[in-house]
């Protein structure tokens, strides 16, 4: 569960995000496409090579919706209804995969952040990451 | 056995000779207890464990971290070999500490993250890639002996 201090420190490390969003969006995913290499099955229509327009667009979706989770996140459930119902009808990615979108997307934040990603803030992402995962895959069965 | 190319056994071994064993592994394990502190239920004799800084600043958690993290260095010594490399830690791991093997796995993704925060740039995702099939082969290798 997010405590107070989890949100806290959860939008902190949003304004460090700030202007980078498509940035650290595309990186997360190629991240994840070569960490990861099962995850391509879910992109057989992308151009998958570094710094590819589609991945650069799909990076930025997916760090958009977490901004827009950060910023609802005591009302996930209804915040990000919409995308999953898109996860759980259309998409069905595998909820496994989501875990490893999430520590792609801590990798690169601690890239970029270094020791000011902290173990307290490591933490809340995981927590924030884990609990936004949960709601994608509340309607799969 | 596990196929190592050229390429992942030099990003392997190009990363491993930059690492603080003692710093990194009391951040790994720190971490580890911090994240995903139902862990700490391993370490009840460790004492003070009841916050971030208190976890950190833990002189059992930095040396057992130590411990843990000189040990992974047998692996990156033996990459062609892990599985003989792990036998004897697998069983004890199993028969005598009683850890489910999810937790090398947890361990292993916080290793990633401390690397990353480390070598930022440096650890580019083809260095992840590598460094995620060696936490996994450990892991695996740790839970090989389990019954």
């Amino acid at each position: 569960m997010l405590t107070a201090d989890d949100k806290k420190l959860i939008l902190h490390v949003w304004g460090k995000v700030g202007d980078h969003q498509e940035d650290f969006g595309a990186e997360t995913l190629e991240r994840m496409f070569t960490a990861y290499p099962q995850t391509k099955t879910y992109f057989p229509h992308f151009d998958l090579h570094h710094g590819s327009d589609q991945i650069r667009a799909h990076g930025k979706k997916v760090v958009n919706a977490l901004g827009n989770a950060v910023k609802n996140v005591d009302n996930l459930s209804q915040a990000l209804s919409e995308l999953s119902n898109l996860h759980a009808y259309n998409l069905r990615v595998d909820p496994v995969n989501f875990k490893l979108l999430s520590q792609c997307f801590q990798v690169v934040l601690a890239v970029h952040l270094g020791s000011e990603y902290s173990p307290e803030i490591h933490s809340a992402m995981d927590k924030f990451l884990a609990a936004v995962a949960s709601v994608l895959a509340e309607k799969y069965r | 056995m596990v196929h190592w190319t050229a390429e992942e056994k030099q990003l392997i071994a190009s990363v491993w000779s930059k690492v603080n064993v003692e710093e990194c592994g009391a951040e790994a394990l720190g971490r580890l207890l911090i994240v995903y502190p139902w862990t700490q239920r391993f370490f009840a004799s460790f004492g003070n464990l009841s916050s971030p800084t208190a976890i950190i600043g833990n002189p059992k958690v930095r040396a057992h971290g130590r411990k843990v993290l000189t040990s992974f260095g047998e692996a990156v010594k033996n990459l062609d070999n892990i599985k003989a490399t792990y036998s004897k830690l697998s069983e004890l791991h199993c028969e005598k500490l009683h850890v489910d093997p999810e937790n090398f796995r947890l361990l292993g993704d916080i290793l990633i993250i401390v690397l990353a925060s480390h070598f930022a740039r440096d650890f580019t995702p083809a260095c992840q890639f590598a460094w995620q099939k060696l936490v996994n082969v450990v892991a695996h290798a740790l839970a090989r002996k389990y019954h």
